[in-house]
């Protein structure tokens, strides 16, 4: 009965509708890396700490790990100043990937990931807070094009304890 | 005598026998099923954008048509011999201009398809131009475009550039150049060697010279 079909298609019609309405970040025409700091972070003087920053990328790019397998590609780095000082930073394990652009497979990041940084408080310093500002570097593209290189700032505020 | 299987030939009421819905008059449909098919029609509509905008490659190759294309803004910039070029030197020739930047994997891939357009069109008045993106300029672009071979004329490009050209913020981005110095196409993202070359082709098969490439 094609006249009650056209009834029947009116839940699915309006769903289909919403989800072609409601933003879709696939759609969004350019990369972007949101970076989340932690807060309370403390050390005693004299110890390390681990500040682990959570970075995402949106949906439908990619960034090159800080590991890239080409030279001419730009890494993921984060860089620190402050007076802490940086014992070494961990970078989340890529993923290879192979894009229609490039036979050979990638070595990149995409979503969610975590940056981690060692940190190492001076026996002399000051008891109380101190302020590290971090600067990741990231270059993205998606499966046709690439995208300028970008900084994303990022503060950590870290209370050295006696 | 109506069967099951011939919906046409049964009355109003038995196809709606208990709707809410008002009845068919006069065989049109009545406003409600007009706003369910225009429901529908949207739905297919919106799906056929969204699936479009899923889709990897941005554009393809249309040559616009002339009355529809824009004049190409005109730089001054250095190529790798220190040698000032403009574009408006290129009027009277059809031009491939190439945003890119050696960090740029999709970049690469189009590159040797740009050195064979070179080879195969040069002699019909046709050329490429690379606009190199790359921050740190030559130190970059020198070696790279050395070692690829590259045949066409590469300058450094800066942001100012780009902005002439609408903000280029995807590489590679790609114009195709007409021979009176209008953009006929624009491509962003990796495109194919076949759209390029359809491009290329209808631009130089265009009869040459206006008004303005005679005072060239």
């Amino acid at each position: 009965m094609v006249s009650r079909n056209y009834w029947k298609l009116l839940p699915a019609t309006s769903a289909l509708l919403l989800t072609n309405l409601v933003p879709n970040p696939a759609m969004a025409q350019t990369p972007s890396l949101m970076v989340k700091a932690p807060v309370g972070v403390v050390v005693k003087k004299g110890a390390t700490v681990d500040v682990k920053l959570t970075a995402t990328l949106n949906e439908g790019f990619h960034l090159n790990s800080h590991t890239p397998t080409e030279d001419y590609l730009i890494p993921l780095t984060l860089k620190w100043e402050g007076p802490l000082e940086t014992v070494d930073v961990v970078y989340p394990k890529p993923q290879m990937e192979t894009y229609s652009f490039d036979p050979k497979p990638l070595s990149v990041l995409t979503g969610q990931f975590p940056l981690v940084t060692k940190f190492k408080a001076p026996a002399t310093a000051p008891p109380g807070p101190v302020t590290l500002n971090g600067k990741v570097r990231y270059q993205a593209c998606n499966n046709n094009s690439c995208f300028a290189p970008k900084n994303v700032p990022v503060t950590v505020v870290v209370q050295v304890l006696p | 005598m109506p069967t099951d299987h011939d919906p046409s030939a049964l009355t109003p009421e038995e196809v709606l026998p208990s709707s809410p819905i008002p009845k068919v008059r006069d065989g049109r449909f009545q406003p409600g099923r007009r706003l369910a098919l225009a429901l529908v029609l949207l739905m297919v509509v919106g799906g056929v954008f969204w699936l479009m905008s899923r889709t990897p490659t941005v554009s393809r190759s249309h040559v616009k048509q002339e009355g529809k294309r824009q004049d190409a803004p005109d730089f001054a910039l250095k190529d790798i011999n220190g040698k000032t070029v403009r574009l408006s030197d290129y009027r009277g020739k059809v031009i491939l201009l190439d945003f890119w930047a050696t960090w740029c994997g999709p970049c690469q891939m189009e590159i040797p398809w740009f050195m064979d357009f070179e080879r195969k069109y040069k002699d019909r008045g046709f050329a490429v131009l690379g606009l190199s993106m790359d921050d740190d300029g030559w130190q970059s672009v020198k070696p790279f475009i050395q070692e690829m071979r590259v045949n066409y004329r590469v300058m450094i490009a800066d942001e100012r550039t780009g902005e002439l050209y609408g903000g280029i913020e995807a590489l590679p981005t790609a114009f195709l150049i007409d021979r009176e110095g209008r953009v006929a196409d624009e491509q962003v993202g990796v495109s194919s060697r076949r759209d390029f070359e359809d491009g290329i082709e209808k631009l130089l098969e265009a009869p040459a010279g206006d008004k303005r490439a005679a005072l060239n």
